[in-house]
């Protein structure tokens, strides 16, 4: 018997030698599977179909909205920028557009105020540490509208719990005009704001806080800095950029802010709590102009535009650096 | 002769005469022949309606709902929104055609809404007939360009409830006739710890019922005849002074912030001496009289008394709420819409709603000014019979019309009273609506 040697150099006729078959070709689904094109491109279907559905068409309609003079029931004719010039000289947007800008700056520098002093604090070991870890996430959890339902009554005009409280207490001897007031109503928006959106700055900034070695800060004590340059020098830079992303997601969320106003003010007293979605809504929803409402919402694209490009900007510096 | 599918010929002639009679007389004959039309059968008939201040008129409409099933051989289904999310719904069902069959219509929304609405003229022309011809405000909210687009259901009326033996403390046996007389005893009673409960909100009811006629009773106005915008005027600043004294004197100060329901929860509490406001609290208070107590430990209900809107230096007028059913020109249930319709807004239905309303809602039409509810009804709630009779409508002078209902849901003319209350000068506040109103009558 022969014994098959693979490769043999000696006796070549003799042997049996297994080749690879270059001659097969592989099967034409097969073939498709491997071209790294194609698959690309069927991995992307599924997202670029969703993306389209739900984002870029909404976008364009709303685009297309805002140049029309749709209002409910009628299709509507292109009127150009006309939408936009009417909010432009609008009392009410005004007051709306200067309300956002406002609402956002306050209610994002308090979340991240706050937001970092409780990431610091969640930052050291104590005991129950992981269940104050975890109720620190309940105002992010409970919905939008039931919260800001449970806030409202509790800034009541008439029977408020707060002013009963502070009444009893002594500290006041009138009520406080909590959503009456529309100075006092916009605080009172910027405080539930900052109460709902402060846990996802903390737990955001606590993972970056985590990834901070915890040598830099021993050598930074061994160097004599105390807490406030220890945090200021070693935590701070290393936090900036995740900080900055946070404060990017915020920005968004808070300029186009709809539901915590619509249950707690309605946009009163007065519009004096009006924010761009709010009003956007009020124009083309309830009152069914929805050029006009689309042209209001599409005033924050811009803003929002600008702020994001600075501090994306800034952040590739930092990085960089 | 039985064939066999078990139809022999006298089930065939019956069913068939059966059809022939619904094709004949529509409604009529489906209520006689006791089946319904082979049509309707498996189709669902989608009401939306807001959530009535008065919960057990839900009920009965849910009981309706059970009866006019079986009547129409459709299952209807009623909806119920809060009032304040209605028109967004209405906008929402409109831009995709799809939603529900009949939807309830407040003020003159289907003015707004027209385009989006059936021609019930058919529906109406019956009902005018059968019931004694609509109420003025009903007719002119529910037609649009000679059509009605709705078919006018109900009013709500308001007029001020307030607590007779407080007033009498403060030596106002009966209710002030003028708004100054109301602004010189409101002040007494804030005084004495009972203010006037008014909502200058963004709310549907109590703020525009409020805030029109102030407007209207001092001699101001929306539009003159032709629509030509022309509230920048004497009249108006007069009422706007009028209301920022009066806020500050006598008003509950919160109510810049409340909806239509603050002002039921802070009377029933005892906390406001009166309130501009439909029947449900002098009910509420009557239902509800084992708990609800005056600050004597007495029921409430006993103190409770009516009154229409006091006058100014141009009379007496006032605005109640109009309530109509509207079919939507998206649905495939045109006809069976309109039988429902029919059905639901007549006598013996109708009759069954009035009366568990106790008051809380009128008739649009005359008829209902003599059901025999008004013989036994109390004493304080017998105003709300004739009520509507002095109701003007949103535009006024003007037509009411799409531009009246976007004055309405952009609360200009709320809005303009409530700065005022706030501290802006009457002047200003009236020159800030007269720029709105120009941006939307043009």
């Amino acid at each position: 018997m022969k014994k098959i040697i693979a490769g043999g150099s000696s006796n070549a006729t003799g042997l049996q030698v297994a080749l690879p078959r270059t001659h097969l070709q592989p099967r034409r689904s097969t073939r498709l599977l491997e071209s790294e094109g194609l698959l690309a491109g069927l991995l992307l279907t599924p997202t670029v179909v969703l993306l389209g559905i739900f984002i870029a068409y909404p976008f364009v309609m709303g685009v297309w909205l805002s140049l029309s003079n749709t209002s409910v029931g009628n299709p509507g004719e292109f009127v150009g920028l006309r939408n936009f010039v009417k909010a432009w000289n609008d009392s009410i947007f005004q007051t709306a557009f200067w309300n956002t800008v406002y609402y956002t700056f306050f209610a994002t520098i308090l979340k991240l105020a706050l937001g970092m002093w409780l990431a610091l604090l969640l930052n050291r070991h104590f005991r129950g540490k992981r269940i104050v870890r975890a109720s620190m996430l309940l105002p992010f959890i409970i919905p939008t509208v039931l919260s800001t339902f449970a806030w409202r009554w509790m800034f009541d005009p008439t029977f408020s719990v707060l002013n009963w409280l502070l009444y009893r207490v002594g500290f006041i001897t009138t009520k406080i005009p909590f959503l009456s007031d529309g100075d006092y109503g916009m605080w009172c928006a910027i405080v539930v704001n900052t109460w709902r959106g402060m846990p996802f700055f903390a737990i955001t900034l606590l993972a970056g806080l985590q990834t901070i070695s915890t040598d830099l800060q021993e050598a930074a004590s061994l160097d004599g800095a105390n807490g406030w340059q220890r945090f200021w020098r070693v935590t701070w830079p290393l936090l900036k950029p995740v900080t900055l992303v946070v404060v990017v997601f915020s920005i968004i969320q808070t300029f186009s802010d709809f539901q915590l106003i619509y249950v707690l003010t309605g946009g009163g007293p007065a519009n004096s709590t009006h924010l761009l979605a709010t009003y956007a809504y009020q124009v083309g929803v309830a009152t069914g102009l929805l050029g006009e409402g689309a042209a209001i919402s599409l005033f924050m694209l811009p803003v929002l535009f600008i702020v994001v490009w600075v501090q994306l900007r800034y952040l590739r510096r930092l990085e960089a650096a | 002769m039985t064939t066999p599918h078990g139809v022999n010929r006298r089930s065939f002639l019956t069913t068939t005469g059966a059809a022939v009679g619904v094709a004949a007389v529509g409604l009529e004959g489906i209520l006689e022949a006791r089946r319904a039309p082979a049509l309707a059968q498996g189709t669902k008939l989608h009401i939306l309606r807001w959530n009535d201040f008065i919960p057990a008129c839900d009920v009965e409409l849910k009981k309706q709902a059970v009866e006019a099933s079986k009547a129409l051989g459709a299952e209807v289904q009623f909806e119920f929104v809060n009032a304040n999310d209605l028109q967004p719904r209405i906008t929402a069902a409109i831009q995709s055609q799809n939603g529900p069959d009949i939807i309830h219509m407040l003020h003159n929304w289907p003015h707004l809404y027209a385009t989006g609405l059936t021609d019930v003229s058919d529906v109406a022309e019956w009902q005018a007939k059968d019931q004694g011809g609509f109420y003025a405000q009903s007719e002119a909210y529910s037609k649009v360009s000679g059509r009605f687009l709705a078919l006018p259901h109900s009013i709500v009326p308001g007029l001020i409830a307030y607590r007779k033996s407080w007033f009498d403390e403060v030596g106002a046996t009966s209710f002030p006739k003028t708004y100054d007389d109301l602004r010189q005893v409101g002040g007494r009673l804030k005084k004495k710890g009972h203010p006037y409960g008014q909502t200058l909100g963004h709310t549907f009811g109590d703020a525009p019922a409020w805030a029109y006629p102030l407007l209207w009773n001092f001699g101001g106005m929306e539009t003159d005849k032709n629509g030509k915008t022309v509230i920048d005027s004497k009249g108006s600043v007069e009422a706007v002074k009028f209301m920022s004294a009066f806020w500050k004197e006598a008003c509950d100060e919160g109510g810049l912030a409340w909806d239509d329901t603050n002002n039921n929860r802070a009377f029933l509490g005892g906390e406001i001496c009166a309130t501009l406001n439909g029947a449900s609290i002098y009910i509420a208070a009557k239902r509800g009289q084992e708990k609800i107590k005056d600050d004597k430990g007495e029921p409430m209900v006993r103190d409770i008394q009516h009154a229409r809107l006091p006058a100014g230096p141009a009379g007496s007028t006032s605005y109640h709420t109009a309530f109509a059913h509207a079919v939507m020109k998206y649905t495939k249930n045109q006809k069976l819409a309109k039988d429902f319709l029919k059905w639901f807004h007549g006598q013996g239905p109708y009759g069954r709603w009035f009366e568990v309303a106790e008051g809380f809602s009128v008739g649009a039409t005359k008829h209902w000014e003599r059901h025999p509810l008004w013989n036994t009804i109390d004493e304080p709630m017998k105003g709300f019979r004739t009520a509507p009779d002095n109701s003007r409508t949103m535009g006024f002078a003007g037509p009411p019309s799409a531009k009246a209902t976007e004055v309405y849901s952009k609360y200009v003319v709320v809005d303009m009273f409530a700065k005022g209350a706030q501290g802006m000068k009457a002047e200003d506040a009236v020159k800030w609506a007269a720029s709105e109103l120009q941006r939307i009558y043009g």
